[in-house]
């Protein structure tokens, strides 16, 4: 185990933490960017720190194909490498292989699939998975784990709960470097609580430094997705981390985080900024909108980021889809707001303040009242009161 | 009083003149900072002490501004006028002031303009921009060709023009017509109402009064007046043409223009004909314009006779106002540029070579090294290196060693490599980084070999190590 978890504020099942990790200190609720290819698209390490990241993921499928595990490992580690300063975490493959590549084949043994560059197959097996990201050396590597959509039903589900759980074992025998990498177990079973819970308990027996809840963020219906968080939540120990893969609108982190989890990851606010869509506590922007072209507002009055402090819509309406200053300046706007939000969310636990928050952020979002119900459900479990939120359902 | 203080700085001056490496750390002397304020003609000549590469503390929460017409305004001062004899005869140093006094130090020329995508670098966004060297890097080029579509000049002059609109509100913009990757001159669709150019969404056609209009809203520090630029190979019938148009849209920008002409480079065309360059520079010169854009060039010609062209607008030009020509991009090119008396030079060498994945690594210390130094086949000598290629997989090494450029001190050229391989933008952001460094660094070089009158020995070196490299035939590049 090479990390440190403490709590240091909480509001019945939310926490904000302190979680000490080989590179960095990080402070959760915490928002992990995705640097794909050891690089956050667009931006360089001086912005991401300036922006406040404290992890960032790296792919290991990506980075094993180029520029290559045994590379990364002779040049002294993927920390080295991009000379990144902060935490560092790589997933196992395993999601990418299964939905990037369509002829995947998935035995005991491994994931069998065609190689992207030049066609051969190729076997992924958790051992293989381990070695390479031992390699890379992130703070937090993930075990390779058998990944079904939650849109699936059926015997494959629990077959591949099973076999996760299987896996897991396999991960542990072939990690070289406990002592500075924190290998992570996933909870899978779809959307079966069954599953789920024997899953949790499984992973939880083997004593793991931190837990994933993974397999959703996968078309599964808000009402399941929040179902399941609260289920693997309430069931996974105390004092280690919780990690929800994939999850990253800001309203999913404010209800999960409401629901006990610490950790999330999502391409989504660095995606959206490429196609000209900012992040803002209403929602979204589509700065490719024509009523963007004379709008004088920064994108959000609220951000004190380079971006909003600097840069009317008009102006980045001007350069997006045209120029890649535009997906750098929105890339860095989105950034800034998803780190604000992760900062706010730990805030707001450690100085007791919490429900508040939840509601202020509910309000901003649906100022109508409309807040959807799956939200009103996770709250009433989370024990949060967001009732004035609520616009009265008519008669 | 003033006299007085003329004389002491002259006595200075001499003195300093005694030995090269004599320049006092605290030049100027404090007794005379409040003599130094920036003349308001330029008569009064003195020399700038060379300073070490300086950059700016990060202004990332900077608050707007709204600044007034008066402090915009540039003055130019000839610091060393050419020696008018030798092959460099016509080199000269200068110094760009921005009106109203103030902290900001002065530009010194020849420079180069570090081109814009409507107003902020290809990949250099203004946190990053404040690390490179100070302060060279705050003098850009504006297209205003960019603007045509979006933002509207309305929404421009509500923001308050392009240095509140881009957030860069120290920075110094020179804009001129066109520029040489987006917005290329199309001498075949200009007419007597307009320039045609070819962007991006078509061929676009702008007259004098929407290019004021432009110029008004976006109140860059200098802008070249509308030209009709045309290619060398047109006939002389189109040329001279394209002479008279220039002309009458230079009066109606003039005309146009509420600073009467304090901001404006009088575009002078004339085409590969010298006798047109000749009248041409001659009616500009008649008119009250503070500096010259010497236009079409870098559409054609061959490098033997721009030398000539070049010459022929610069022995007519006033010596006393600035000079600024674009597409004059390569190192060659730019070294001919400041033979012939030019003081700004906008390039898009920086942005080719970031495209196709190059860094310039050539020696910028030209004077220094021995001859043979510079000739030897070691791995900094080459003029750039190909990022892409293999031998760099492994590399560890920064771009160029000891540069101090954020991309040198932070990152290898096996991360580069890696980004290139992957495609990703980052590989372009730390490659413009890099190379406008190491390109601006150049334009130090040039001004210190100038200001040692050491400028044709450098440009013969400099020449001579690009000459054998050429021959050596590099494997990898």
């Amino acid at each position: 185990m090479a990390l440190q978890f403490e709590v240091v504020g909480r509001f019945n099942r939310a926490r904000a933490s302190k979680l000490t990790l080989p590179h960095y200190v990080v402070q959760t609720p915490m928002f992990m960017p995705v640097g794909t290819q050891g690089t956050i698209k667009g931006l360089t390490n001086s912005q991401l720190e300036d922006i406040g990241c404290q992890i960032i993921l790296g792919n290991t499928y990506h980075l094993a194909l180029r520029p290559g595990a045994e590379l990364i490992d002779e040049l002294g580690g993927l920390h080295k490498f991009m000379n990144w300063k902060r935490g560092l975490l790589t997933d196992s493959g395993g999601f990418q292989m299964v939905s990037l590549l369509h002829l995947a084949d998935i035995t005991e043994e491994g994931v069998t699939f065609q190689s992207p560059v030049d066609g051969k197959p190729m076997l992924l097996t958790p051992e293989e998975s381990i070695q390479i990201q031992n390699k890379i050396g992130a703070d937090i590597i993930m075990a390779l784990d058998d990944v079904v959509r939650t849109t699936i039903t059926g015997p494959r589900i629990e077959e591949a709960m099973y076999r996760t759980l299987r896996w897991m074992d396999r991960c542990i025998a072939a990690h070289k470097r406990p002592d500075a990498q924190n290998l992570f177990g996933i909870v899978q079973g779809g959307l079966d609580p069954v599953l789920r819970d024997i899953c949790v308990r499984g992973l939880v027996e083997r004593n793991l430094p931190g837990y994933a809840i993974g397999g959703l963020a996968g078309g599964e219906d808000k009402d399941s997705f929040w179902r399941v968080v609260a289920q693997c939540t309430a069931a996974l120990p105390e004092d280690k981390p919780r990690y929800v893969m994939g999850v990253g609108y800001p309203l999913d982190i404010v209800v999960c985080s409401a629901l006990g989890a610490d950790m999330y990851d999502c391409v989504y606010p660095t995606r959206t900024a490429r196609f000209g869509t900012a992040l803002v506590p209403e929602g979204v922007l589509k700065l490719k909108h024509n009523a963007m072209a004379s709008d004088e507002r920064p994108i959000d009055s609220t951000c004190s980021c380079m971006v909003c402090k600097n840069y009317t819509r008009a102006y980045i309406h001007s350069l997006v889809t045209r120029d890649a200053m535009g997906s750098q300046l929105l890339s860095y706007h989105n950034l800034s707001y998803m780190m604000r939000l992760s900062k706010d969310l730990h805030m707001s636990i450690v100085e007791g303040r919490f429900p508040e928050y939840v509601r202020g952020f509910l309000r901003t979002q649906f100022p109508k009242g409309d807040v959807p119900q799956w939200v009103c459900n996770a709250m009433e479990v989370a024990g949060i009161d967001i009732s004035s939120c609520c616009a009265p359902v008519p008669v | 009083m003033h006299v007085q203080a003329a004389k002491t700085v002259s006595h200075i001056l001499h003195n300093c003149r005694q030995s090269e490496n004599s320049y006092p750390r605290s030049y100027p002397p404090k007794t005379l900072l409040p003599f130094l304020t920036p003349p308001k003609t330029p008569t009064l000549s003195f020399r700038l002490a060379s300073a070490p590469i300086k950059t700016r503390e990060p202004n990332t929460n900077k608050t707007k501004s709204k600044v007034s017409i008066q402090v915009r305004l540039m003055r130019f001062v000839v610091t060393k006028p050419s020696a008018g004899a030798g092959a460099a005869g016509k080199a000269r140093l200068g110094a760009l002031y921005l009106g109203g006094g103030g902290a900001a130090p002065p530009i010194e020329t020849p420079a180069l303009v570090v081109p814009t995508r409507r107003g902020l670098p290809s990949f250099i966004s203004r946190d990053l921009l404040d690390r490179l060297p100070y302060p060279d890097s705050l003098l850009l080029h504006l297209c205003p060709i960019h603007f045509i579509e979006c933002p509207s000049t309305r929404t421009i002059k509500n923001i308050g023009g392009v240095h509140e609109m881009v957030g860069l509100q120290d920075h110094f913009f020179i804009a001129s017509p066109g520029d040489s990757v987006e917005s290329l001159p199309e001498h075949g669709g200009t007419n007597k109402i307009g320039a045609a150019f070819e962007t991006p969404s078509g061929r676009r056609l702008i007259n004098p009064k929407d290019y004021m209009d432009i110029i008004s809203s976006t109140r860059p520090n200098l802008w070249a007046s509308l030209a009709d630029e045309v290619p060398a190979w047109v006939t002389e019938k189109r040329n001279r043409l394209s002479i008279d148009r220039t002309l009458k849209w230079l009066d109606d920008c003039l005309s146009l223009d509420q600073e009467k002409g304090a901001s404006t480079l009088g575009a002078v065309v004339g085409g590969p004909n010298i006798e047109h360059r000749k009248k041409c520079a001659t009616e500009v010169s008649m008119r009250n314009v503070s500096g010259f854009y010497l236009g079409g060039f870098g559409l054609g010609e061959s490098i033997e006779e721009r030398s000539a062209l070049l010459n022929a607008v610069t022995n007519i030009l006033p010596e006393e106002k600035i000079r600024f020509v674009s597409r004059l991009g390569l190192p060659e090119e730019v070294l001919q540029g400041v033979a012939a008396g030019i003081d700004l030079f906008d390039s898009t060498y920086i942005y080719h070579l970031t495209l196709g994945g190059f860094a310039l690594v050539f020696p910028l210390d030209i004077l220094g090294e021995a001859p043979e130094a510079l000739l030897r086949n070691s791995s900094n000598d080459y003029t750039k290196i190909n990022l892409h290629a293999t031998i760099y997989r492994k590399d560890t090494s920064p771009i160029v060693d000891k540069c101090s450029c954020y991309t040198c001190q932070n990152h290898t050229r096996a991360y580069l490599n890696h980004l290139l391989n992957v495609h990703e933008m980052l590989a372009q952001i730390l490659l413009e980084i890099h190379n406008t460094h190491h390109y601006l660094g150049f334009f130090r070089s040039i001004r210190r070999a100038l200001k040692q009158e050491k400028f044709e020995l450098f440009r013969e070196r400099f020449m001579e190590s690009r000459r054998v490299h050429l021959m050596e035939a590099v494997p990898y590049s």
